[in-house]
């Protein structure tokens, strides 16, 4: 299953490998999910696709096979490596077991690969992420080590929610002023906290009724397919021209029904998608804001174990104590340590910085999108809803009329 | 450009709309199919349509059923149709923020033909066009406790709820044009009974239910206002139903004032005494007092319990097929026709609860677009408050109009369906008239049974008288104890052999009454069915447009963010 559109929202020129050779593009595709093993081991492998000019890849195309959990270990090695960025999210691993190989879920879940590896090649600093080269091009037998490998044991997927559960306390402990005030208290900052989390209060809601009116679709769907097959029985124990028009009716009716499930569909896809993504992406800050904190404690707590090494190095000096060189060995590392700590944490502010903005931008795009999208199918929809009851009632009106 | 005091004030009348909706729906399933119910019944407000008159006839049983044909006048255009046109003024949440029903004068100067169609009312009307100035209209309020007066000892009586019932009409027949009476259930039972009786074979609305049940599980204001609508319904079709209203039980209830002056059901204790003196005659096969018509009405009851034997003896007999009774069911057309009433029985009650199902779904999606809505417009304000950047005013400005769509959208769902509910509330009605013509039917067989009865009990007599005859000649000189037993064996063979004219008139009568009532359900049927289709779909194919230029103008709003090729 070839994906031939462009990823969904994701603009530039990057992704066109047939724009000139001079240009550096590095377009990637994720297509084409294949069940592979049995019963509970059963798994969804997906061809990853990349072409592209630049030097340090291997080559104008490459083709390698990755499953889920692949695309998990490529999403943890950039949180730990790039901290301050919005790291892309990823679709949820769990997912009901039956449901899990319908093709409707297949086909989301490899969409929304695909956008989250396109996102990481737009990115100015991710796209040169040493782990997203091994991503790309290592074979299966690599990646599978490298992903063993990870902290010497499997990760297994419960891990990974637990560690996002602890990342999402600590976060609002910290918001809440549960832990001791080791926390940046700008006013900026203070704002961008709040908001992202009363972001994804509203974006939540907004995804649950937007699920729902999916559903909502499905079941009038399912009821004007009855009421058109109860119709017509109605209709043949009529005589004319009720029977006729019953049966009319109730062809109508069907045709509309099916309409109603295609409809449906695109809604899930088009808009409760983005949607959910939205809540996914704000999730991803939020465990940003939360690395942002640990930092800032880091940076604080070394700075002030710094000083007090300082003041100990001094007092040392003053009795010319002969503990003086080692103390001075202790107070350099320690410096060094807090200056790094303290780069650490400027480097994920100042990224945090231009994240917000590309954020913002690109979420008014990939909404601005969604709901044209949305828009586009609802009045398509009911077109041909006014037009499939239209043409019904010229043969009402003879029949009346007889 | 909607500022943000504006969102605000929307957002709260939103909000307010939701939360009345929301303490209207404490569970889901059964509550939403009660709104159902009560929407349905609530919204047969439409005007009754004007009927023509038909010269009253005192006893319908026994006249010829040639007035019908008077009553078959060409079913030409309509006049204030009873199945009303779909754009009726919208409901009242509509006056809620959007003054933009600017939509309205588009789909009023639009081209089609079918919505224009909608506006002139152009629906099928079972009035006849001529005597279109008689009118009868019925309408029940007021529901009142009332306390019943007992001469008992114990203190305090039972309670009960009257209704205030008005007419107005224009029809001569009546002593006025305006009057009021207040009955309570009980006479309503009454009613419904001795019109049953009167009107043997006649396709006879059936009254509402007494459902001793319901009304303990109900709200007691609920029960109440349902059993309201219910009556209503009820008397505008007994009005409606061209020998009915002319009924003399009818008038006499809808203007008498005070005691409804009808036998109750419920009088038993002089009935069974009836019975009971009665009982010994009939149980020796003699006249006495029971004369023919007493004996042809249908056995009841504590009344005509030797009757009752009798006649489920001769209906058993008729099944195991032991004597051949002289007059069977031949009619292969009346059994036939049977037949397909039942059919077309099930397959109403399938097709309206695929309607309430229909109804539903529509109401749900209106339902979850409006919260859609309101959730968009909830982050619009929320983005516009913390904006930083304009790339979120413009998120907000895209949400904000995506969000007043849904919320027009949803209000649209909404008023298409209350409409929906009064079209489709058709087949609900024709599920209480299939039932009269069970009744008819049945009217019909037990007349028959009657008839049957008579002939084997003649026959049964006869053989008797002949045999005592027989008898008493092979005395010399005649058999004098003999004789007169003969005497008055002939005796009874005569009242038995006028009973069974009678009941052969009488049964002929009905099959008489039943076809023609049957022709005019046909008929009526057709012409119901056929508006209701109508109606159904000029309401669709309207607010199909009027969500799609919704969504259109969305799109538009949107459409820097096109990305497809074509």
């Amino acid at each position: 299953m070839e994906s031939t559109e462009q990823p969904r929202s994701i603009s530039g020129s990057m992704q066109s490998p047939r724009s000139p050779s001079s240009q550096p593009y590095l377009s990637v595709s994720v297509t084409d999910p294949v069940k592979l093993g049995n019963g509970v081991q059963a798994y969804i492998s997906y061809r990853v696709i990349t072409k592209t000019n630049l030097p340090e890849y291997q080559g104008p195309e490459k083709i390698v096979i990755r499953r889920y959990s692949d695309f998990v270990w490529l999403r943890d090695r950039l949180f730990e490596k790039y901290k301050g960025i919005f790291i892309p999210p990823l679709p949820e691993k769990s997912a009901v077991e039956k449901f899990r190989f319908s093709a409707e879920f297949i086909e989301m879940r490899r969409a929304a690969l695909d956008i989250f590896v396109n996102r990481i090649a737009l990115h100015p600093e991710l796209r040169q992420s040493e782990d997203l080269r091994t991503f790309l091009q290592a074979d299966e037998e690599t990646m599978d080590r490298f992903r063993f490998q990870e902290t010497g044991i499997f990760k297994k997927p419960a891990d990974f929610m637990q560690m996002f559960r602890d990342v999402q306390s600590k976060v609002s402990d910290a918001v809440l002023g549960k832990e001791k005030p080791v926390e940046e208290t700008t006013a900026a900052y203070e704002k961008l906290k709040h908001y992202i989390f009363e972001l994804e209060n509203h974006l939540a809601e907004a995804q649950k009724h937007a699920y729902r009116l999916v559903k909502r679709h499905r079941e009038l769907g399912q009821s004007l397919l009855d009421f058109g097959k109860a119709v017509k029985l109605l209709g043949a124990c009529e005589g004319e021209p009720t029977g006729k028009a019953f049966s009319d009716l109730g062809t109508k009716s069907e045709l509309l029904s099916i309409k109603l499930q295609k409809e449906a569909q695109q809604v899930l896809m088009n808009f409760e998608e983005p949607l959910k993504d939205y809540v996914r992406y704000v999730q991803s800050i939020k465990a940003t804001i939360a690395e942002r904190g640990t930092a800032f404690k880091q940076h604080c707590e070394l700075a002030e174990t710094t000083k007090l090494k300082e003041i100990n190095l001094d007092k040392l000096m003053l009795t010319r104590s002969d503990k003086v060189g080692e103390a001075e060995i202790e107070y350099r590392e320690i410096k060094a340590e807090s200056e790094e700590a303290t780069r650490k944490f400027e480097r994920i502010v100042n990224r945090m910085e231009d994240e917000i903005v590309r954020f913002q931008e690109q979420k008014t795009e990939e909404m601005g999108v969604a709901f044209h999208q949305f828009a586009k199918g609802q009045a398509r929809l009911a077109n041909s809803i006014a037009d499939a009851w239209r043409s019904l009632l010229p043969k009402l009106e003879a029949s009346s009329a007889v | 450009m909607m500022g943000s005091e504006n969102v605000e004030e929307f957002k709260e009348e939103m909000e307010s709309l939701f939360l009345r909706e929301e303490s209207d729906r404490d569970f889901n399933g059964d509550k939403s199919n009660s709104n159902y119910r009560s929407a349905m019944s609530t919204l047969s407000d439409s005007p009754h349509p004007s009927i023509l008159v038909t010269p009253a006839d005192s006893d319908p049983l026994f006249a010829p059923p040639s007035y019908y044909s008077e009553s078959r006048s060409p079913r030409s255009k309509p006049n204030g149709g009873n199945r009303d046109s779909s754009y009726l003024e919208p409901p009242s949440y509509a006056d809620v923020i959007f003054s933009p029903f600017d939509d309205n004068s588009e789909i009023n100067g639009s081209d089609d033909g079918g919505s224009r169609h909608s506006q002139s009312s152009d629906t099928l009307s079972r009035s006849s066009s001529s005597l279109s100035s008689d009118f009868i209209k019925i309408t029940v309020s007021s529901p009142q406790k009332e306390q019943e007066a007992t001469n008992s000892m114990i203190p305090g009586g039972t309670t009960y709820v009257t209704y205030q019932i008005t007419t107005r009409t224009n029809l001569p027949e009546y002593g006025g044009s305006d009057f009021s009476v207040r009955r309570r259930f009980r006479d309503v039972v009454t009613l419904a009974d001795r019109l049953a009786e009167s009107y043997r074979g006649f396709c006879i609305p059936p009254r509402p239910d007494k459902s001793v049940v319901e009304s303990q599980v109900m709200q007691k204001q609920e029960f109440v206002e349902q059993r309201r609508v219910a009556l209503e319904k009820y008397l505008r079709r007994l009005v409606a139903h061209p020998v009915i209203r002319n009924s003399d039980e009818l008038k006499v209830f809808l203007q008498a004032q005070g005691k409804l002056p009808l036998a109750t059901s419920t009088d038993v204790a002089s009935r069974m005494l009836d019975g009971a003196v009665k009982l010994p005659k009939q149980l020796f096969g003699e006249s006495g007092g029971a004369s023919a018509v007493e004996v042809v009405q249908p056995a009841r009851g504590g009344r005509d319990l030797l009757r009752l034997f009798k006649e489920l003896r001769q209906s058993v007999s008729n099944d195991w097929g032991g004597s051949k009774p002289p007059v069977v069911e031949e009619d292969k057309g009346f059994l036939e026709k049977k037949e397909k009433m039942h059919d077309l029985e099930q397959q109403i009650i399938n097709a309206s609860q695929q309607a309430e199902s229909l109804v539903k779904a529509q109401q749900d999606m209106g339902e979850i677009m409006g919260e859609l809505g309101l959730a968009f417009i909830k982050l619009t304000k929320f983005e516009n408050e913390e904006a930083v950047f304009n790339s979120q005013r413009a998120r907000a400005n895209d949400m904000k109009n995506l969000a007043t769509s849904a919320v027009k959208a949803s209000r649209f769902y909404r008023e298409l369906n209350s409409q929906t509910v009064k079209h489709l509330d058709t087949l609900h009605d024709y599920l209480g008239l299939m039932m009269a013509v069970q009744g008819a039917f049945a009217d019909r067989s037990s007349a028959l049974l009657t008839v049957q009865t008579l002939l084997s009990e003649l026959s049964s007599l006869e053989g008797r008288a002949e045999k005592l005859e027989a008898a008493s000649s092979k005395v010399f000189g005649g058999d004098k104890s003999r004789i007169k037993k003969i005497e008055e064996l002939k005796e009874t063979i005569k009242v038995t052999e006028d009973s069974k004219n009678l009941a052969i008139r009488q049964y002929e009568q009905i099959k008489g009454n039943n076809w023609c009532e049957v022709e005019r359900l046909d008929r009526e049927r057709r012409a119901d069915f056929l508006n209701m289709m109508k109606g159904f779909v000029v309401n669709q194919v309207g607010y199909a447009e009027k969500i799609a230029n919704v969504w259109t103008k969305v799109a538009e709003e949107t459409s820097q963010y096109n990305r497809e090729s074509s």
